[in-house]
């Protein structure tokens, strides 16, 4: 039934061409290449010409080794089998344990129809202040981690994971260190949450273009879930890797680029992911965290200014803590008003008051003289640093309010701090008042 | 073989684009549905060579293979126009997306169309022609009521010529299948009308006896806009800004608040999540001119960022077709998009895929013309009834870096006749709305005494520039009346042209407010002041400013709002010479 080719064309770059028939787009085949089957799917149709990007890489490919396609796109098993698994960027277990067969499910599929989405209303607890405090992550909420190489990113990330109240992880590695992903299963394992993760790992190691699959397999799985009921956490590190593996092939297919190299679909591409995160109207949700790097701490890089107009939001992650300025949660007002009646007060005045702070730090630089006030800023930034900022710092959300009142408390009088009168009467710290 | 039988053969896929095969004819723009297992994609040519002719698939066309069938329909890209549009949810190509959640769940399945207008529903229609009347295309030949307007139906617009009137309709209750009208033209053809009529997206809507120039403004309740950079009834403008600049924020203020009778969402390749802000929050508004809800006046197109990336393009024009369908009855229409910078990358990615020689940032060399072509169908017209309708349109851009001289910001900013652009820094210091005063512009005029503006211009530009100096030789190093002149232009900006959209009353300023609270501005910058010192001067700033951000809460002209007023004046007289 299956016809297989054995005459390939062309290779360049990771993309094959074969002549065939009767072949369909996005289809899989199978390259049986000296070294081994690989996987490969069909990303342009011209006539008999039919081209393939080859997941393993088309390193050791021979023009006369077979291609057989197999008349499907790319799926996987969607069952409670998944759980505690660990696969590779083509779906195939890297854990030993068995193939998978059972209801095998599209991947990439449609997006959800917009007017079955709600607005999303519940509060995601990280235990993390500069998070629970001044971003609050909601359910359903897409947001990527913007750091450059260096940073603490995938800590975060399985700090995050680890202490969020949802049903199911998933988490989708791509071009990850071999380090890395043994850091997140060995985490996993040890807080006993491995049962209830699913892993796609593909390591730096891997060929490049085999990170192209990845998302789509995470969040395929994570739909199902999320439509059975569950509260899916998705978590894609690095979604620059997947960005520069999608470059990587459209330059190979002689697509003209539009900044840097980059596909001027790169926006679509990167949307058509990051928009699977739902809540939906009678069933379960999906959060997307996402990794971004990126490269030379410039933000208006491609891959970080294309993914800033698609997710919620943005984490800075800079010197081992989350920066206030330029991060942002666009959907904690959803939340942050049901919390505590001072989230919102503290949320902006600390915040107000370390601006001020990081602008007396630049007029001390520029030897300016410090003032009275300046002195109480110095101080104040210090604590707000060291006792909210810093990433070892793990406390309920109350406790963080708590935490921020008695900072303000310390250093500055009530009416410094341009806090409602009703708020300071209910929440000021009795003991620092009588100082 | 008839019009309708015309096939052609899947030659070659290249992502969203499809080679084709033909033997007969094909038009340019013409729909093609691309048939794959049983399903039909809705596609459209956009270039034909020789016998092969290539088509942007609206769909995904995962799946398609050489071979497949593929049938011409002889149509272009068209929407139907007719009573029922109002308070609706369309996708790109105008499928109602509530009723496809109905009948295929939580996703969007691929080759699943239906009709925009409900054919069932009985409309109360009343005549307002005789027989032997003579008509044109755009005429009224009746109405019937929808939400809060007379809908007028119109002879359609694809009639030339004149007609007699030789059927109408008496007065009563009909479905927009009904023939409600037979007209004759001169060689004595008779056509029949229905309350719906069908019109391409991509032709602008004529039927109208002149453009004229729009010069009355649009109040759009934002006061930095309506007394900066206004907007003008039937004029363009855009807003672009990078990410987080509160671009979507700012279109949702003004569709909720501006004074039109008609606002027209268009999400085109944004966030899912802020559409559905409005479509959990629209229903629940009051509009404070009808006493009905938001969503009686509002109609939603939106096709997202991960929804087909071809019919972002169809999104925006089926959106300006609606908005001068409305105009036609005399009624005064907004367009917002958001974002036409996605619309431009879709033409982009297409042009890719077609192997055109790129211009800037491998965007299409047509990238101008069609940029202008689509804010060129807004306007304000003079009916043939003496009546006149607007469309205005409101585009964000979405430039790549929040860098201002991308293309696709440089080509808007060419043909629009008012310039909103959103400060990453002002957002940063949540200054809303993020306009940057200094640098927007706009070439309509305000409903604020021009000589007033200018004042109010210049002493932002005058406090600006000593804020810059201050940075590099400290406050001590500026004189006290170039300080005052720094505090006012602060104060201007903080207590005037920011607003506070979680406040109920700042959060729209109507325009005989503005007028009365920029008189008193306008006085304040005038103003002479003396201070013994910087700090004082200061002080003196701070409390203005408390006690004007609290003046801002009061309702206009309340008890309260006069004796706030009365406080400030007092406050005023303190520090003055």
């Amino acid at each position: 039934m299956q016809k297989i080719h054995s005459q390939i064309l062309q290779i360049s770059g990771d993309v094959i061409v074969v002549e065939a028939q009767d072949v369909s787009y996005r289809e899989l085949a199978q390259v049986h290449a000296p070294a081994g089957i690989s996987l490969a799917q069909v990303i342009r149709l011209d006539g008999k010409r039919v081209s393939l990007q080859v997941l393993a890489g088309s390193r050791g490919i021979s023009t006369d080794d077979k291609v057989r396609f197999l008349k499907r796109p790319m799926r996987i098993s969607y069952s409670e089998d998944l759980l505690g698994r660990v696969f590779n960027g083509s779906g195939l277990p890297r854990d030993n344990g068995p193939v998978l067969t059972d209801n095998m499910i599209d991947i990439g599929g449609p997006s959800v129809n917009p007017s079955k989405r709600i607005v999303p209303k519940n509060m995601i607890r990280t235990g993390i202040p500069m998070i629970d405090v001044f971003n609050s992550l909601v359910v359903s909420q897409k947001l990527p981690i913007f750091s450059v190489a260096g940073e603490p990113y995938n800590e975060l990330l399985a700090r995050i994971a680890m202490q969020a109240e949802v049903d199911l992880i998933i988490l989708g590695g791509m071009g990850l260190k071999y380090d890395d992903y043994l850091f997140f299963r060995d985490t996993l394992e040890k807080q006993g949450s491995l049962s209830r993760s699913i892993l796609f790992i593909h390591t730096a190691s891997d060929p490049t273009v085999e990170c192209l699959l990845v998302p789509d397999m995470c969040l395929a799985a994570a739909e199902q879930f999320a439509l059975g009921g569950k509260r899916v956490l998705v978590l894609l590190t690095d979604m620059t890797n997947f960005s520069d593996a999608l470059k990587e092939v459209a330059i190979t297919m002689e697509q003209i680029p539009s900044n840097r190299g980059y596909p001027g679909d790169l926006y679509s591409q990167l949307a058509a992911r990051y928009e699977k995160a739902v809540d939906f109207s009678d069933a379960g949700s999906i959060t997307i965290l996402a990794v971004t790097t990126m490269p030379g701490d410039d933000v208006t890089h491609p891959i970080p200014d294309n993914t800033g107009y698609i997710t919620e939001g943005q984490f800075y992650l800079r010197g081992g803590r989350i920066e206030p300025f330029g991060s942002l949660s666009r959907l904690k007002q959803q939340v942050n008003d049901k919390t505590r009646s001072d989230h919102r007060a503290i949320m902006d005045r600390m915040i107000q008051l370390f601006a001020d702070y990081r602008s007396t730090l630049e007029k001390r630089s520029m030897g300016f003289q410090m003032s009275a006030w300046d002195e109480k800023l110095l101080k104040y930034g210090n604590r707000f640093e060291e006792e909210l900022m810093e990433l070892s710092v793990n406390i309920p959300l109350e406790e963080a309010l708590d935490r921020g009142w008695q900072i303000l408390a310390d250093i500055f009088e009530p009416a410094e701090t341009g806090i409602k009168d009703v708020l300071v009467k209910q929440y000021w710290p009795a003991k620092a008042e009588a100082k | 073989m008839g019009e309708h039988t015309r096939t052609g053969q899947v030659v070659g896929v290249n992502g969203n684009m499809v080679g084709v095969e033909f033997a007969q004819s094909v038009m340019q723009n013409e729909v093609v549905y691309v048939r794959v297992g049983g399903e039909h994609l809705k596609s459209e040519v956009i270039r034909v060579r020789g016998k092969r002719a290539e088509l942007q698939v609206f769909e995904d066309t995962s799946g398609i293979q050489i071979g497949n069938t593929v049938e011409f329909t002889g149509q272009l890209l068209s929407v139907e126009l007719g009573p029922g549009l109002l308070g609706q949810i369309f996708d790109g190509l105008q499928n109602p997306l509530p009723q496809l959640a109905r009948q295929h769940g939580f996703f969007l399945k691929r080759g699943a169309y239906l009709k925009a207008l409900d054919d069932k529903q009985e409309w109360e229609f009343t005549t307002a022609v005789r027989v032997g009347e003579k008509v044109r295309a755009g005429d009224k030949l009746g109405t019937v009521p929808e939400k809060i307007f007379q809908h007028r139906i119109m002879v359609p617009f694809a009639l030339h010529g004149e007609f007699e009137v030789t059927e109408i309709a008496p007065n009563g209750k009909y479905t927009i299948q009904t023939t409600i009208a037979k007209l004759k033209d001169a060689s004595g053809k008779v056509q029949e009308v229905k309350m719906a009529q069908n019109w391409p997206v991509k032709v602008a809507i004529k039927a109208y006896a002149q453009k004229l120039k729009p010069t009355q403004p649009l109040v759009t309740k934002l006061r930095i806009i309506d007394t900066l950079v206004p907007v003008a009834i039937g004029g363009t403008f855009c807003t672009p800004g990078p990410f987080g600049a509160g671009k979507t924020v700012l279109q949702h203020l003004l569709s909720r608040h501006a004074e039109v009778d008609i606002v027209i969402v268009v999400a085109c390749g944004e966030r899912a999540g802020e559409v559905v802000e409005i479509l959990e929050e629209f229903p629940h508004l009051v509009d404070p001119r009808t006493g009905k809800t938001l969503m009686e006046r509002t109609i939603i197109i939106c096709n997202t960022s991960s929804m087909p990336v071809a019919a972002r393009e169809s999104s925006v024009y089926t959106g300006v077709t609606l908005a001068e369908y409305y105009r036609q009855m005399g009624l005064n229409v907004l367009l917002l998009a958001d974002s036409t910078s996605r619309w431009a990358q879709a033409m982009r990615e297409m042009s890719g895929r077609l192997e055109e020689i790129p211009g800037e940032e491998a965007f299409p060399a047509y990238l101008e013309s069609r940029i202008a072509n689509f804010y060129e169908r807004a306007g304000l017209v003079k009916l043939r009834d003496g009546g006149t309708g607007s469309v205005t349109i409101g585009g964000a851009v979405s430039p790549a870096g929040g860098n201002f001289e991308e293309p696709v910001t440089q080509a808007t900013l060419k043909v629009v006749g008012a310039f909103h652009g959103l400060s990453r820094d002002r957002a940063n210091a949540r200054k809303y709305p993020s306009i940057d005063p200094l640098d927007s512009w706009s070439k309509y005029t305000s409903f604020i005494e021009p000589e007033h503006v200018r004042k109010g211009a210049a002493i932002l530009k005058k406090s600006n520039n000593v804020n810059q100096m201050m940075k590099v030789v400290g406050e001590e190093g500026v004189s006290i009346q170039e300080f005052i002149d720094y505090l006012k232009g602060d104060f201007f900006d903080a207590v005037y042209l920011q607003q506070n959209a979680f406040d109920k009353t700042d959060e729209a300023t109507a325009a005989d407010r503005q007028k009365h609270v920029y008189r008193l501005m306008a006085e304040i910058i005038d103003l002479e002041f003396q201070f013994e010192n910087k700090d004082a001067a200061r002080r003196f700033f701070q409390q203005l400013r408390q006690s004007f951000v609290n003046w801002n809460s009061a309702a206009f002209q309340s008890e309260d709002f006069k004796r706030k007023e009365q406080n400030i004046r007092h406050q005023i007289s303190n520090g003055k010479i």
